[in-house]
């Protein structure tokens, strides 16, 4: 089965995205000054993944800090899970929070506010 | 020139710098420079929602400078690739302090952007964030502005700035951002 992976750095996260079971998952710090360039081999893989998906997406979303570069890498992968989403496969996006990290869940809701994809605030313990 | 350090010494104990640094802000400096405020703030023994929030308004206005770096007027030799940044413990809030080159056609954009960052809400904030982030143009450096809504909005603070004249091409611009503990 194929996959995408890059190991976490400490300005990148690790990013696991398994294309035959249909679950990406982005976990870490996303600080990088060039996020374009970091991003672009996953919204590439996300596009090759949106032509044939699985019928259920599974994305875990746990970052402790990423920065304003980031997130607008970010709902750009997001946009292209929104894709898959209107296609017809369904598609969940769970983003974690640490509980005493208002930030990251109102960083979370900003996301979900823009995004025509479920979305699950998940609290994670510190 | 003979420099007085007692007086630099000084003015940073006085104002409780935990560190300063002057030259070309590079990718490989940040990451050091966030690495050594990490274990600063664990050796203080800030709460996780403080080191947080600091973390994060450093890391907005340290890569602010590393992009702006290249809008300095090189070519003419007598700036370079320069900027200074501070960070200071103080009153219960930790202060960054970032001041770099800016070209004079470039100021008054910048105030007006400022300036209504500043007029702003937490709520109206939050939308204008939300509309960049979803409209605004995405630039190769950058958020394309997102940098100092996202600062002001985890501060909870008005954006404190200078711009001072140098000579017809540049000016000095200063910014301090407060972030205040137990907020």
């Amino acid at each position: 089965m194929e996959k995408f992976t890059l190991d976490g750095t400490p300005k990148t996260p690790t990013i696991n995205f398994d294309l035959g079971s249909g679950v990406l998952e982005i976990k870490g710090r996303s600080i990088p000054e060039n996020s374009i360039e970091f991003y672009k081999p996953l919204v590439d893989n996300l596009e090759k993944y949106g032509l044939s998906p699985k019928p259920a997406t599974t994305v875990n979303v746990q970052l402790e800090y990423f920065n304003t570069s980031s997130s607008k890498c970010i709902l750009d992968v997001f946009k292209k899970l929104e894709a898959i989403h209107k296609g017809g496969s369904s598609v969940t996006i769970n983003w974690h929070y640490e509980e005493d990290d208002e930030d990251m869940l109102e960083a979370g809701e900003d996301y979900q506010a823009i995004i025509s994809v479920p979305f699950k605030m998940v609290q994670v313990a510190e | 020139m003979m420099l007085d350090l007692f007086d630099f010494y000084d003015k940073m104990e006085r104002n409780n710098i935990l560190l300063s640094f002057k030259g070309d802000i590079t990718s490989d400096l940040l990451t050091s420079i966030l690495q050594i405020m990490e274990s600063k703030m664990d050796n203080f023994q800030e709460e996780p929602k403080t080191k947080k929030k600091v973390y994060n308004v450093l890391v907005e206005c340290l890569q602010n400078l590393y992009h702006h770096m290249d809008e300095a007027p090189v070519d003419s030799g007598e700036y370079g690739r320069s900027a200074i940044f501070m960070i200071g413990k103080l009153d219960g809030a930790y202060n960054v302090i970032t001041g770099n080159y800016i070209l004079n056609e470039n100021v008054s954009g910048l105030k007006s952007r400022l300036d209504e960052v500043n007029s702003l809400s937490k709520d109206e904030l939050k939308e204008y964030y939300k509309q960049i982030l979803n409209n605004g143009e995405m630039s190769l450096k950058g958020g394309g502005g997102l940098g100092m809504v996202d600062i002001a909005r985890k501060t909870g603070q008005k954006l404190h700035y200078t711009f001072q004249p140098i000579d017809e091409k540049v000016s000095f611009f200063s910014l301090n951002i407060k972030v205040t503990l137990n907020q």
